[in-house]
């Protein structure tokens, strides 16, 4: 129980300085390698919470997928000259003030506890001993959220040719 | 040292959703808005895992697959809208991307 304790903080710390850095560092190209570090953080708090398969779509699809195609643009478009500029906007002080008052919120919400937390109807457990985790996964996935699976690949389809018409120079 | 609960991942979560969006309000570069973007997701799938293992039920894996497709399919077209943008008018700058201002 104490080594569970230990690597939740240093995953928690892993995820909450690399979020820092990423919205604080003026070059994107460190900032996307924070993020990397970030997400990272979040895949290992997957893995604490016996989701393994997610941990692992983490690592490929975020880490490998997602900050591959972040540091291709990085690169591709020239950001030299904005790492120059001013890199907070003028109106910083009302985002601020926004974020602080959604933080009292949730904070309030999280101190009250679980009587906060209500459910519409008891939730059954649906993970049955003898089964592994990506065996669950697909069991729910395809029979009871069969059709949004369906329709997540239709999503994508539609990501796929609206971001090679927007890259592209001439349609 | 208190053992883990869901409520140490709650806390998390609700902290990385405030910092992503920190950044999605605060940042001028668009780079780093659809970075920050990425950060709220993964508020969001933390939250969403750790309520399905307190409560044992699968069903929040699934979502959460499916709050990772909407993150990939929203960084590709966001990305693809950045070059163009980029391409026609030199800037990155959210702030300088004002043809809609009065």
């Amino acid at each position: 129980m104490l080594i569970d304790t230990f690597l939740f903080y240093i995953f928690a710390l892993l995820v909450l300085g690399g979020a820092v850095l990423t919205i604080t560092r003026r070059s994107a190209m460190h900032a996307a390698i924070s993020l990397i570090v970030s997400l990272l953080g979040v895949a290992g708090l997957y893995l604490m919470q016996q989701a393994e398969f997610l941990f692992a779509v983490q690592i490929v699809l975020y880490v490998g997928g997602v900050m591959l195609l972040f540091l291709f643009v990085i690169m591709l478009v020239n950001l030299d000259e904005a790492a120059k500029l001013r890199q907070f906007n003028k109106q910083w002080t009302i985002g601020i003030a926004a974020v602080a008052l959604v933080a009292a919120q949730v904070a309030f919400f999280i101190f009250k506890g679980k009587d906060s937390f209500h459910f519409a109807a008891p939730i059954a457990p649906n993970t049955p001993a003898g089964l592994g985790n990506t065996e669950q996964i697909a069991n729910s996935l395809f029979s009871e959220y069969l059709l949004p699976f369906e329709l997540a690949s239709l999503l994508l389809l539609v990501a796929v040719v609206g971001s090679v018409v927007m890259a592209k120079k001439r349609i | 040292m208190h053992p883990v609960t869901t409520v140490h991942y709650l806390a998390l979560s609700a902290a990385l959703l405030l910092i992503g969006t920190v950044g999605v309000l605060t940042r001028r570069n668009i780079v780093i808005i659809l970075m920050s973007i990425e950060l709220i997701l993964n508020a969001v799938n933390i939250n969403l895992i750790a309520f399905s293992h307190a409560l044992q039920n699968v069903n929040g894996q699934v979502f959460a697959i499916f709050v990772i497709v909407d993150a990939v399919a929203e960084a590709a077209v966001g990305l693809g809208i950045l070059i163009a943008l980029f391409r026609n008018k030199e800037t990155v700058q959210a702030d300088e991307i004002d043809l809609l201002k009065w």
